[in-house]
């Protein structure tokens, strides 16, 4: 029977676990600086969240559209096999700021995710996995964005 | 206020698969009304997610994300009857939250 006591007992340990737990997630989420949204090109970006040379891998895997009719919309799929993942990206490059989104990856969730997202024109769009040493790993794919319906 | 999220959590393969259609602007800040003037920048910020009270999942959002916000995501283990919520934040202090079981 759950006694008072034992609440008490069980909320410190979860408190210990939290306290575990909780530095390294505060720790990412402090590398992801708000000045990552603001930052304007790829280079700017990792150098605001402190990362070294990304590196191309088939390890990432990166699915959307080759040509997008509507650049409001476009349906984005990321997914990493690399171990120990603990965030991954969404990079456009030639928005005007080049973060799009970025999901945390925590042991309970898989490295895979989808969402739409806007481009302002054709442009790469980048699938970043960031893993917990610290490598990142990227794929790209260019995306065409035909605007104002003239089909160019 | 907001309207509310749809939030469909489906049991496979023993994960719980999430998708969630948010309702917001996601006004970027670049775009200019009629007058020229600058409308001034709305969107989410933060997207969280739970299962059965424990947090599994959190996104830090741009302005780029499209307008009416679609996610999907998977949840390890898990299974039909479990409760997933989802909250959004936005970067003028506005929250939602919206809770699904599994099926």
């Amino acid at each position: 029977m759950n006694t008072r006591r034992d609440l008490i007992k069980q909320g410190a340990l979860l408190a210990g676990l939290l306290a575990g737990v909780l530095p390294l997630q505060a720790g990412a989420a402090e590398a992801l600086a708000k000045s990552a949204f603001d930052a304007k090109t790829l280079d700017e970006l990792y150098k605001a969240l402190g990362l070294g040379k990304p590196v191309e891998s088939k390890e990432v895997q990166l699915s959307a559209p080759d040509i997008a009719e509507n650049g409001a919309v476009v349906p984005v799929t990321i997914a990493s096999g690399a171990a120990n993942v603990v965030r991954m990206l969404v990079l456009v490059e030639k928005n005007p700021s080049v973060l799009t989104a970025s999901f945390d990856v925590s042991p309970a969730v898989e490295a895979a995710f989808q969402t739409r997202v806007k481009m302002g024109q054709t442009s790469n769009l980048y699938a970043v996995a960031i893993t917990a040493d610290k490598k990142v790993l990227f794929a790209q794919k260019e995306v065409k964005v035909t605007l104002g319906g003239c089909g160019g | 206020m907001a309207d509310p999220m749809r939030i469909r959590a489906q049991a496979l393969n023993g994960n719980v698969v999430v998708k969630v259609l948010m309702q917001h602007e996601m006004e970027t800040g670049q775009r200019k009304d009629a007058n020229g003037k600058t409308i001034p920048a709305w969107h989410i910020t933060d997207v969280s997610a739970s299962l059965n009270g424990t947090p599994v999942f959190s996104a830090q959002w741009g302005p780029a994300v499209s307008k009416n916000p679609f996610l999907q995501f998977t949840i390890k283990g898990g299974k039909a009857g479990d409760k997933v919520s989802v909250q959004w934040v936005d970067n003028l202090g506005n929250k939602r939250v919206d809770e699904a079981t599994v099926v």
